[in-house]
């Protein structure tokens, strides 16, 4: 293979990979915080509490964690038709990828929101803050660091899922690797892939602990 | 200003429906309009749950709860977070938001009352330099020393001009010398704003520095309350004993042991050695002291008065003082004062007459501990600063 062949493959597969990976954690960032938010309103003492909703939740939560990807991909195919009218491709791919990630991300979502202490919400209370206030200006805005930091970690696993996006079509790095590097003993396309791979975490890991950096104060 | 009554709060042990644990077993507290009250209890009293009964942050399971003639108990959410704008709070662990400069942290209660952005502008610059801040307005929490973190809280606290001012152990996490200067600010903000300020409290520093009225709690009960300057002269007071501490024997041979306590006024007389001048005997201070209290001056002793001390008693109480014989277990198991005493010098030090009734002293007396015989240590009192 020519290197202008195996950069035209990496660059496809890049682009995928930064797509499927990209629109999931859009999806995923809104759908984990609603639900992390949830998860943490509900619980018992939470600001509303309701002990059913909470348990309900966190059933479907843990259902959602306890299936492997590769599984949920297959299971969730005739939702996905229903909802990008395709079951392969990449746009496909982001529909399982979203539905895998929100779960993960909520519990994220969850523990870095009860770090806030409880002090701080008390206080917010005691000064006559409405519930969405406390949500939007304590809970959220004083999480901020770990709620970006779990973004961060969802972001990689959502690369590490996307390997996965080849057996519905959906392409990208880790399909490349999968389909030259290992199925057809093209080693430089793995080592290619991989060393792409590494770069890609990298530069996310980097930017999210950049921002950690700038937000947090403590 | 607050007025609280038969206050219950009862919880239930996790997960075992049997186990109660009462905090506040019945609780009547009326805060008058600009005092400074204090609750003194140790950890584990109620007091905490007391306090956030009182801006409902606990709902009490009976009683009532008003502050400013507001019935707090019965208000629906809406009108019980509005009449929470008049409730200012402050807290052990500062709670200041750390994503939030100083400015923000005191802009926050600003927006949660629906000030507009130009008038928090003005009104966070005042309230900074109200408490001694200004300067810091763009510092995080994090870059702040505990007393700066504090002032931050009650800066906060005052954002919506409360009436009340709840201090939930506001100066447990300071130095002593941090503490001091925010009691100062405490006072300073009760004089200049006619501030009512309810604070629960472990140290005894507190009440003595602040407080005009207190109560002791223990076990969800209040066990005594009122003007600290009345408790001091109650027999057998807690508050009295804790803010006077009398460590010595209750009783001496061929002598009479007696707890005195003056107050106000009567505090500044040289009254033990008129006592002495008129009656012509001998008295001894055993332990004691006299103070400046936020109460007023007030000066407890222990003293022993020749034989049965009859006379010297109702020359005492016709000046004012209350008298009262010492708790048989006032003389506290291992108090270092109690082995050193000889038989025969069972002075602790005494008094001489025409001395400046401030603190204790000694002149001129067998004395025990560090003074040597014969030669008693004077100095003059240094400038407060």
């Amino acid at each position: 293979m020519t290197w202008s062949e195996l950069s035209e493959l990496l660059a496809v597969g890049l682009r995928e990979t930064a797509w499927m990976v990209g629109v999931s954690t859009v999806l995923t960032a809104v759908g984990g915080l609603l639900l992390g938010v949830l998860l943490v309103l509900t619980a018992p003492g939470g600001l509303l509490a309701a002990p059913v909703v909470s348990s309900v939740l966190g059933f479907v939560v843990n259902v959602a964690r306890s299936l492997p990807f590769i599984i949920l991909l297959v299971a969730v195919i005739p939702f996905t038709r229903a909802v990008v009218g395709t079951t392969i491709g990449t746009d496909a791919a982001i529909v399982p990828l979203t539905i895998g990630a929100i779960p993960f991300f909520a519990r994220i979502v969850e523990a870095a929101l009860r770090e806030v202490p409880p002090d701080v919400v008390a206080a917010a209370t005691a000064m006559g803050a409405t519930r969405s206030q406390i949500v939007g200006k304590v809970l959220l805005r004083e999480a901020r660091p770990g709620l970006v930091a779990g973004l961060t970690i969802t972001v990689i696993a959502l690369v590490g899922y996307s390997a996965m996006a080849g057996v519905v079509g959906g392409g990208g790095l880790g399909d490349l690797a999968i389909r030259y590097g290992y199925q057809r003993f093209e080693t430089e396309v793995m080592v290619a892939t991989v060393v792409a791979l590494i770069a890609f975490v990298q530069l996310v890991q980097m930017a999210g602990d950049l921002l950690v950096r700038r937000l947090s104060h403590k | 200003m607050i007025e609280i009554k038969g206050l219950r709060k009862t919880y239930r042990a996790k997960g075992r429906r049997d186990r109660e644990v009462v905090a506040v077993d019945g609780v009547d507290l009326t805060v008058g309009e600009g005092d400074v009250f204090g609750v003194l209890g140790r950890s584990g009293a109620g007091k905490s749950t007391l306090l956030r009964c009182v801006n409902m942050l606990e709902r009490p399971d009976e009683g009532s709860v008003s502050v400013g003639g507001v019935e707090l108990t019965a208000l629906n959410r809406r009108r019980l977070r509005l009449a929470r704008h008049g409730i200012g709070m402050i807290h052990q662990h500062f709670a200041l938001l750390s994503s939030r400069t100083v400015a923000g942290n005191v802009a926050f209660a600003l927006e949660v009352t629906g000030v507009s952005r130009a008038e928090r502008r003005t009104r966070v610059a005042e309230l900074l330099e109200l408490v001694g801040l200004d300067g810091r307005a763009d510092a995080y929490p994090s870059q702040l020393s505990g007393g700066q973190k504090q002032r931050v809280g009650i800066a906060r606290a005052l954002a919506a001009r409360p009436k009340v001012l709840l201090s939930d152990e506001a100066t447990s996490a300071l130095d002593p010398e941090t503490t001091d200067s925010i009691l100062r600010l405490l006072l300073d903000l009760n004089r200049r704003l006619g501030l009512t300020v309810l604070l629960i409290t472990h140290e005894m520093t507190v009440v003595k520095r602040i407080c005009r009225s207190a109560a002791v709690m223990r076990d969800g009960r209040f066990v005594e309350s009122g003007a600290v300057a009345d408790l001091l002269h109650q027999p057998g007071s807690e508050l009295a004993r804790d803010l006077f501490p009398l460590d010595a024997p209750v009783s001496v041979p061929g002598q009479t042991v007696v707890d005195v306590t003056v107050g106000g006024e009567d505090a500044d007389v040289p009254l033990l050695s008129e006592v002495s001048r008129r009656l012509d005997i001998d008295v001894q201070v055993l332990a004691g002291s006299v103070e400046t209290l936020a109460a007023g001056r007030a000066g407890r002793w222990r003293l022993a008065l020749p034989g049965d001390g009859a006379a010297a008693i109702h020359y005492l109480r016709s000046r004012g003082a209350s008298v009262s014989t010492p708790p048989v277990d006032s003389l506290s198991a291992g108090s270092p004062a109690a082995g050193s005493f000889s038989a025969g010098s069972p002075a602790a030090g005494s008094f001489s007459a025409g001395s400046p009734a401030a603190g204790s002293f000694s002149a001129g007396s067998p004395a025990a501990g560090s003074f040597s015989a014969g030669s008693p240590a004077v100095s003059t009192p240094e400038e407060p600063s």
